[in-house]
Parts: C-alpha cells; structure tokens; sequence
C-alpha cells in the first residue's frame, strides 16, 4: 500500500510542475502587460512597478525565480491591491471555501448516496424512479441555474432564508451549500444506484443469501463496500468540480471565499493572483484526486495486496 | 443454378440486426422518444432562426423596456425591450453549435487516439495511456477559466479548449473497447482467415465499437453545453453582441426579482436541452446494451 | 427428508413467460447423493433454488407445488422462516468459487459469518469451528490462511472455502449446484471425493445437480434426469447407467464419450514439424512462460490431440501455430514453408490453407454480420469463388455443417450454441483448408450437443481431407477423436504417444494423474 502511496505521489508531482509552467508562461505571453491598462502611469512609476514585480527580467530568469519562491511557499505579491501578497488574499479566502466545499461534498456524499442505494435495492419500481428522477433534475439543473432560482423562492418569495452573505445571519449557509452540492449529489447518487446494481447482481451476493443473512446485512456486509468504490472514486473528480462550482455560488451568494477573488482576479487581469490560485486550487485538486484514488485502491483488497509486497 | 441459389438467399427470411433490435428497444422508451423529439424539434428551430424568429435579433424597444409575456411577445422583453423568444432562439444556436462542434471535436480526436492506442497495443498504448492519464490529473475547468482569460472570449477557442478537455474520456472509451474487441474470437478468426488490418478494422472492429461511443456522445453533448453555459454567465464565454443561454441566463438572475421570467424561460429552455439529451443517452445505452459509459 | 410435489415455476417478463419448471415431484433421502442431471434450460437449478427462496421473484412465480422437508413445507414458509432454515437446516455450494466468494471480506469472517448469524456463538468459538473445518476438507494452515481474502486461494481452495461455509452449521441438506465444472480436472476429481466423504462422514443428503452424467457416475446414489423443465425419469444409479427407460436418457448416456478412434499407425509426411517453440508473454521477472521448448509433428490427414489444463499452454500452441500470437522462438515448418518468418502476402496464401475452430461459439462470430456475410468473407477473400457464385458457395457450405438453407440472413444471436458453432465450422472451412486448429470446440456446448457436433467434425474431417489439432481440456473427447495424443503440463509436453497406448500404458505421473481423474472413468470402454 505504501508503495502506491510513494508511486502515486511522484506521478502527481510532474502534474504539478506542469500546472506551475504552463499556468505561468500563459500569463506572461497573454497580450497586454498588467500595467496597460492604467492610462495614467507615468513611465518612471511603471517602470518601478514592473521592476519591484520582476517584470524586467528575461522570462526564463522570472520562471525561475517564481519557481524558487513557490517552493518556499511564496505566491508573490497581487498586481492589483498593491502591498498584499497573494498568500495573504488566499488565506483570507480559503478558510470560507473550504467550509462551503465541505458543506457540498457533505449533501452530495450523504443524500447522493442514500438516494442510490435506495433506488438500487428495488430497480425499475417507484423506490427507483422518484430518487433516480430527483437526480437527473439535479444533473439537468446546473448550480448557476438552480442558485438563483433557489433564491428567489426561498430568499425572496418565501423569506425563509437569507439571500447572501457566510456566517452572517442563521442560516445563510444552507442555500448555497445545496445549490454547490445538488450536482454532484445527483452523480453519486446514480454512480451509487450503478456501482449498487452492479455488486448486488453478484454471486456472492446469492451465497450471503443461501446463508440465511437477512436482507439488510446483505446489503451492508456484502453490498455496501463494492458499490461505493466509484463513489470513492468520484470524489477527485467531484471535489474540482465544487471548486470550479464555487466561483458562481460565490458570486450568486456573494460569499467572500476564494472562487470570487478567482473571478475578480480574472477581470481585473490582477495575474500574480490568476497564477497564484491556479497553483494553488491545481495543488490542491491533484492532491485530493491522489486521495481518492488511494482511498478506492485501498479498499479493494486485491489491489492493497498487490502493492502490499515490497 | 446460380440465379437460383441468390434467389434462396434473397427470399430468405431477413435476421433481426443488432441495430435494428435496439431500435426496437428504444421505441419502447418514451423518455428517450420525448427527448429525440424535443431534440430534434430545438434543432430544426435554430437551423431555421433567421427565418422564422419572430422580430429581428438587434431589435430593440426602449419605450417598451422589460414586459412580462404578452400576446406580442409570447416570452416577455428584455430591459431594452428585446423579444426574449427570439434571443432565446439566436443564443440557442450558439448553445447547440458550442454543444455540438466540440463534442465533434472531442469525438474526432478521442476516437483516433484510443483506436489507434487500442489497437497498436505495447509500448505505443503505455505512452499514449500514460499522456492521457496526466491530462487527467489537470484540474481542467480552472484551466479553460485561465484560457478564456488570458485569450479573450473567443468562440473558437471555447470550442477547442471544451473539445481538448472531453476528449480523454472518449479515448478511454475507444482504448478499452478496442482492447475488448481485439481479444475477440471473431477479431482473432478475422485474421485467421487472412483479412488485411484495415477491414479487420473497418469491418470488425468499428461497428461493433459503435454503441458506446454513440452512447458517450449522446451524454458529452449536455455536459459541453452545460460548461459552455458555466463559462458564459462567469462572462468568461460568449461575448456580446453574440448570446447563448449561459449568458441569458446571467442575465436573468441579474434582474430576477423585477423580472423573474427572464430568467426563467433561458432556464428552461436549457434545461429541457439537457434532460432531452440525458434521456436520450440513457434510453440508447439500455437500448445498446451499453455498460459502464458516461457513468 | 425432502419430498417435492408438483412444483411449477415461471419466469415473466415483457418479452414473454417461460415455464422453467414444470409440475415436478422428486424426493431426496438423507444420507445419500441425489444426482439431478439436465442440459441447460432443463431447469434443474430453479427447481432446487425456488425451494430456498433463491429465484427472485419477480419475475420469477411459484405456481404450484409443495416441498416437504422434515414434514415443513418450505413453499409455505414466509422469507423470514425460510431464511431460518437456509444456511443452517438446508445449505447450498455453487457453480464458480471465483465469484461465489465475498472479494472484500477475508474467508474466516466469511466462514463464520453463517455460524455466528444462526447460533449466535462468540468470535472465539466461531474461529475454532471454522479452523476445524478448514482442516476437514482439506486446507492446508488453515491458522495462516484465516485472514486472507478470495483472491490468494486457487479456484479449487476456494471451493473447500465454499464446502466448508455450508458444512459449518451442520445442515441436514447440501444443494451443490455444478460444484466441479469450474474446476480443472484433477481439482474435480478432488472435490468430488471431499464431497462423498464428507456426505459418509456428516451423513447428510446432497442434492448434486450437473449437466454431467460422467461427473455424478461414481458418486450418485439416486439419479433424476430433467428436460425442459420436466423430470423424465429417476431412478437408482444403476437403473439409469444400465437400464434407461426414457428416450432422453438414452441420448445423454450415448452422447457420453465413452469409445475410441479405431486408427492404424500412420506412416504418412508431417505436414507440419514444430522445432523449439516457445511463446513467453510479457519481460523481466514477470515472463510467463506459456509455451516453453514445445517440439512436434503433425502427419498428414491424422487428428492429433492436444490435452491440458488451464494454464497449460494448449491454447497459445494453436494460437502460435497460425500466427496468431507471436512466437517468442523455434520453428514452424508448414508443408516446407517457414511459417514463424513469412512476409505479409506469403502468409495471406497460407492463411488459406491453415484454419482455426474456437471453443465459444458466442464469441467467435462478428455479432454484427449474417451468416452470409460471416461465411461470404473468406471465400471472396482469397477468390474461391467471384460474387456471382457466392450464394451457391454458401448454400452448399450450409449443407455440409447442417444448417438449414433459410437461416442465411439470421444474425448470430439469433442461434443457439450448436447452431453457432456450426458457422464457426463452415466459416474455417470455406477456403477448403489443409489444416484446421480445433480449439476446445464442444467445451461449450450441451452434451448432447457436444456429440453431434463432435461427429460432424469427424464427417467433415473425413470429406475434406482434414489434418488436425484438436486441443481440449476432456481426455475422454480426446480419445474418440485422435490418432495420437500429446499432454501438456504447464508449458511443456510431458507424454506424446498413440491413443489408445495412452489410456493403457501411461509413462508420465501426471498424465496416469489426469487419467485417474477423468469423470466416470468406470464408462470408458477398453480400459481395466
């Protein structure tokens, strides 16, 4: 298992470093400098400026420098809120992010998969149909299109709850932990009702049967593991997608969390902030694909046995 | 004699095909049915826009501003008294188009790769496997976000950049079958018998790899739209004066507590799309007896 | 012990019903092995799983019936009896110990799974009956091995595993269902003795179901014969072997392979000489050796058989004499012409004369083309015939393996196994080949299938001046079909020899191992 572990890591190592070269050279040679569109920089200010953000050097030199703060940690300082570094920008984002991610992946993990075991355990009667249509509202209502739609009715109509804002007001976490988490949940819980299906057709399944276990032991002991590796397995994929996801709930609900300095860094052109939360969310999201992916190996025993040998 | 044994043949009682078996199962299919015919009803309207759109796409109605529908306007105006219906119809073909042309693109190079992966076997496929893998790994939504960026908004490189994106999993796809098929003993007897590799291909290998990845196409479809849809109510996507449902949509929820059905009608318009094309992917892979795609 | 009245069984879906089981009454005695025999479809396996409340339901339906057992009738009983009595009164071993077993959970929890759920006893004294068992039928360190999961158990461990998790809480009953046809030969022959003395030592009552006479020969007391879904005749053991009263019954006795190929010893050319083959898979430490140093001939116009087990290398033989893998060296000479070398174009006109029988006839033809198409493509290939003469090509080739001249433009799913191998046939013959490779063509079958078809072969070996390989994992097939035998034993060949020398005077340990092993050896005639 350790030498999966080992092997997987180095791999996600290149991916890294690419993520880093690519994200930076594409910033550098994007058309138009950071500064241009300040009309009225003087030349000997600008020049300061792209000074102090090393802009003056050949870009091979910038690479290598920005490479070698990276590994020291250090994102570099944000074009735009001069005096700010972008660890700093992020640190303040990142706690709220993760708190709202969290809340996603928990609705999409816990709902999704209860609604796919449900469906998966009489297939083809309503028990499926009512959770299985449920999901494909869920996969067909994208969170862009269900967030304002979830705002108007509970925000605005009903005044159930609150409209924006994290932490604020009682309650202003729910809407848009669902609307993130709604997706994902509709994926899980059909990967679940397949993963499901496709482990309870099996013949041992009929030998836990032929024992006399009751029903819902079966289901448990002998189902449950099975059917949740695609789960597992989805969770890399599902965890970059509530990220990406986050840009638009954060700005539908106005949350100050990292996906909407993304996008105000994205329109600002503020590029030492684009690169700095590339590298960092890519980091993160290779990260937790190696964990899912650890975490679905590791659960068949037949692939932690074969890298159990040393 | 020779007249008469073609006639045999001829006059014998014709098989029932695998294709035309699933068409059989798809006709049962009601969702799938509905979402085959709302498809083909959304596209045959945006071939036919510029024609039939019921005021001209710039048209504009200051004095009129954001109406509710109306018996002028069956879907309302926008705040400079546009007619919804007919942006909805003019963002509608860039919806489809976008949906369309790069799941083309996905679909083109995807099967390339991982026939020809597939099909090459040894070192070629580990190389190959191993690239796609790693483009895996690239978190690759916040890429297309970082593109759309630095590169402007651009409808090309939207096409290519959601095209580039897709296309691993279809390769994936294509390898696996292909590997599957390749192992077959009638691939094996198709050899056997001396075929030369481009009608062991042609012959053999296509058609019985076609299921899946009509079925994969089916289900790539809706989710390019629905990035396409993502990125332009970002404003990272289709730009003015050019519209889509993703920006009408932003649009909507902007002015959703004056004017809720401008948002309302984009939604469903590009809902509707979505679930036509899911159920229809869904419908063909039970028809198809396709496992394991799209999942 | 058990008495079953009556019992009909239905399956219904949209496509249509079908009457699985159809009024059946047997009984089963305790202390003995009562043999339930049927081809597939016979519905024997759903006659014994509705018992238990195994058939799901639906679309599956109980129609009728009552099956008594110690004066219960289990048909009666809600789920929540039944599931009182299965895994402890009434047991059950199945078909594949690869996917019978839990691939997630270690054998001892799975072993002590029925024991704790039943008896309710502690861990503890689960794990000692569980090692108990384990030793009894016959796993070795059984201490060490608790812990492991299916997957480090070979296929005939796992069945022990199985065995074991059904004797566990003692049943009255054991229902085996085909508990050896997954199972090389000599692990059958294994399982089959661990079961009948288990049955003398526990006296239970088994009910073995096979498709297999030969399987149950030696170890049925009682034996009932089904089709379609009807018992056509039960009887004693011996009543069935010696006297069979019903038409059916007779037809599976005779489609046992029992007699040998009447052959003198050929003085006729190799037409193919086989020097040092070896065909490896994969590099490094990870080499298999599939085929390592393999020389032999193969005389013009003789059968030539070629017997193994799984994983002996029998199939990568044939596979590499017609190039179908890559040799990984030695030498190929067919008819003087070097096989392992030749050009592409060379070998497209050899490609003709050499052809290839496959052993699953599902998976042997292109799903997507006719039978036309299928048997179409070779003859226009390699101009045997011009597009004009096709279609009475076809037709004449469809005489000859007996397929009816109206099924021409069916698709293969349309057929059954026969019928489907029946194409194979005719598509290896279309170009009239020299040289055929028969690669375990009847495993699949029926056994009354396997017999016509088996003859069919002979027939057409015969017409067309056939030389052949028939590679097959069942000596008994082996022995009606071949002049002279080789056995392979992981890679290599241990004995070469005529065939009937063969079953009289084997040299080599393994080869007299696999002989001892064959199922219903008493049946063979001509041997002590």
């Amino acid at each position: 298992m350790w030498r999966f572990i080992g092997i997987r890591l180095l791999q996600a190592i290149p991916v890294i470093i690419a993520v880093v070269t690519v994200t930076f050279f594409l910033v550098r040679v994007a058309p138009g400098g950071p500064f241009d569109g300040e009309k009225a920089v003087m030349p000997e200010v600008k020049a300061a400026l792209e000074a102090q953000y090393r802009l003056d050097q050949p870009m091979l030199q910038q690479y290598a420098a920005y490479m070698g703060d990276l590994a020291r940690g250090d994102l570099g300082p944000s074009f735009k809120y001069p005096g700010r570094s972008v660890n700093e920008l992020i640190a303040a984002g990142l706690p709220v992010t993760a708190e709202l991610g969290l809340y996603a992946l928990l609705v999409a993990v816990i709902i999704g998969g209860l609604a796919g075991v449900i469906a998966s355990l009489k297939p083809n009667t309503a028990q499926d149909y009512i959770p299985m249509s449920a999901a494909m509202i869920g996969i067909c209502m994208p969170s862009f299109l269900l967030g304002p739609i979830l705002l108007l009715v509970f925000g605005i109509y009903l005044e159930w709850l609150p409209v924006s804002g994290w932490g604020d007001i009682p309650g202003d976490k729910i809407l848009p932990a669902i609307t993130l988490g709604s997706t994902y949940a509709a994926y899980i819980a059909r990967l679940s009702r397949a993963g499901m299906l496709e482990v309870l057709n099996q013949d041992y399944i009929r030998t836990a049967r032929a024992k006399g276990l009751p029903e819902w032991q079966i289901v448990v002991k002998h189902g449950l593991r099975g059917g949740m590796i695609p789960v597992v397995a989805f969770l890399g994929p599902a965890f970059a997608g509530v990220l990406a996801g986050s840009f638009v709930v954060e700005t539908i609900f106005q949350i100050p969390g990292l996906g909407r300095f993304y996008v105000q860094a994205a329109f600002n052109r503020d590029y030492t902030m684009i690169l700095g939360t590339t590298v960092f969310l890519s980091t993160l999201i290779v990260l937790f694909n190696l964990l899912s992916d650890i975490l679905a190996a590791w659960m068949n025993p037949r692939l932690r046995a074969q890298f159990g040998k040393r | 004699m020779n007249d008469q044994a073609i006639n045999m043949i001829a006059q014998a009682p014709p098989g029932s095909s695998l294709w035309r078996d699933a068409w059989h199962r798809l006709k049962r299919n009601r969702l799938a049915l509905f979402g085959l015919a709302v498809l083909s009803f959304f596209i045959l309207i945006a071939l036919l826009t510029p024609w039939i759109a019921p005021y001209g796409y710039a048209d504009q109605n200051l004095d009129l501003g954001a109406s509710p529908p109306s018996a002028e306007h069956w879907l309302g105006t926008d705040v400079f008294g546009r007619d919804l219906l007919t942006q909805i119809m003019y963002g509608g073909r860039i919806s489809l188009a976008v949906g369309f042309v790069a799941t083309s693109v996905a679909l083109l190079i995807g099967v390339t790769w991982g026939a020809i992966a597939g099909y090459v076997g040894g070192r070629v496929d580990a190389a190959m496997m191993r690239m796609v893998d790693i483009l895996y790994a690239l978190p690759f939504m916040i890429f297309i976000v970082l593109l759309m960026v630095v590169f402007g908004r651009n409808l090309i490189l939207l096409f290519l950049a959601i095209g580039a994106v897709e296309w691993l999993t279809m390769a994936r796809i294509m390898r696996s079958q292909v590997q599957t098929l390749r192992q077959q003993e009638f691939v094996e007897a198709a050899i056997s018998i001396g075929l030369p590799a481009s009608t062991i291909v042609r012959r053999h290998l296509i058609p019985n790899a076609l299921g899946p990845i009509i079925v994969y196409t089916t289900l790539t479809i809706p989710s390019v739209m629905l990035l396409e849809a993502f990125l332009s109510f970002l404003g990272l996507g289709v730009q003015p004066p050019q519209t889509s449902w993703g920006l009408l949509i932003s649009y909507g929820a902007e002015t959703m507590e004056e004017y809720p059905w401008l948002l309302i009608f984009p939604g469903l318009a590009l809902t509707l799309t979505l679930f036509s094309l899911n159920f229809l992917g869904d419908g063909l892979r039970d028809a198809l007896d396709v496992r394991g795609a799209g999942d | 012990m058990l008495q079953v009245e009556n019992l009909s069984v239905s399956f219904h879906t949209r496509m249509g019903s079908t009457q699985a089981v159809d009024n059946v009454s047997f009984g089963v005695e305790s202390g003995k092995i009562t043999a339930i025999i049927g081809e597939s479809g016979s519905g024997k396996s759903v006659a014994c799983y509705s018992l238990l409340g195994l058939v799901p339901c639906p679309p599956g339906r109980i129609d009728s019936g009552t099956a008594l057992f110690e004066g219960t009738d289990l048909l009666a009983l809600s789920e929540h009896e039944l599931r009182a009595i299965r895994g402890r009164d009434i047991a059950m071993v199945f078909q594949d110990p690869m996917t019978c077993l839990n691939p997630y959970m270690t054998i001892g929890k799975q072993l002590m799974e029925p024991l704790m759920y039943h008896q309710g006893v502690s861990t503890a004294q689960a794990r000692t009956r569980a090692l108990e068992l384990m030793q009894e039928v016959g796993i070795r360190d059984p201490e060490s091995t608790f812990d492991n999961f299916p997957h480090q158990f070979s296929g005939g461990m796992r069945q022990r595993v199985m065995i074991a998790m059904a004797l566990i809480n003692q049943p009255k009953l054991l229902i085996a269902d085909e508990p050896t046809t997954a199972l090389d030969v000599t692990i059958q022959a294994q399982i089959l003795q661990l079961l009948a003395d288990l049955q003398t030592r526990h006296d239970i009552g088994i009910i073995f179901i096979s498709h297999d006479l030969s399987v149950v020969a030696d170890i049925a007391d009682d034996i009932i014969v089904m089709e379609k879904g009807r018992v056509v005749e039960s009887g004693n053991r011996d009543a069935i072997f010696e006297t069979p009263s019903h038409p059916y019954t007779q037809k599976l006795l005779a489609a046992i392979p029992t007699g040998h190929k009447d052959s003198a010893a050929s003085t006729a050319d190799p037409l193919l000489r086989v020097n040092n083959l070896c065909t490896w898979f994969g590099e490094g430490d990870k080499t298999v050796k599939a085929v390592d140093d393999v020389s032999f001939n193969i005389l013009h116009g003789e059968v030539l058989g070629l017997v193994g087990e799984s994983g002996s290398g029998k199939s990568t033989i044939g596979r590499s004499l017609l190039r179908l893998v890559p040799a990984t060296s030695g030498t190929i000479t067919f008819d003087d012409i070097e096989v392992t070398q030749l050009s592409a174009r060379p070998m497209k006109d050899l490609r003709r004369r050499m052809q290839i029988i496959f052993q699953d006839p599902f998976a042997s033809l292109n799903p997507r083309m006719t039978v036309h198409d299928t048997l179409a493509e070779p003859l226009l290939l390699h101009g045997i015939v011009n597009r004009k003469n096709v279609s009475q090509a076809i037709l004449k080739l469809m005489d000859d393996v007996g397929l009816a001249r109206d099924v021409a433009r069916k698709y293969p799913h349309e057929f059954s196994g026969g019928q489907r191998q029946r194409i194979a046939i005719g598509r290896a013959l279309a170009t009239r080949p020299e040289f055929v490779v028969a690669d375990e063509p009847v495993s699949a079958l029926d056994v009354t299938i396997q017999a016509q078809i088996l003859q069919l072969m002979l027939e057409l070996g015969k017409e067309y001046g056939l030389t052949m390989l028939f590679i097959s994992h069942d000596l008994a097939v082996v022995r009606e079909v071949a002049d002279r035998i080789l056995v392979l034993y992981q890679g290599k060949i241990v004995e070469e020899a005529r065939s009937e020398a063969l079953f009289t005077d084997a040299k080599d340990a393994y080869t007299q191992r696999l002989l001892q092993a064959i199922p219903g050896r008493s049946l063979l005639t001509g041997i002590s």
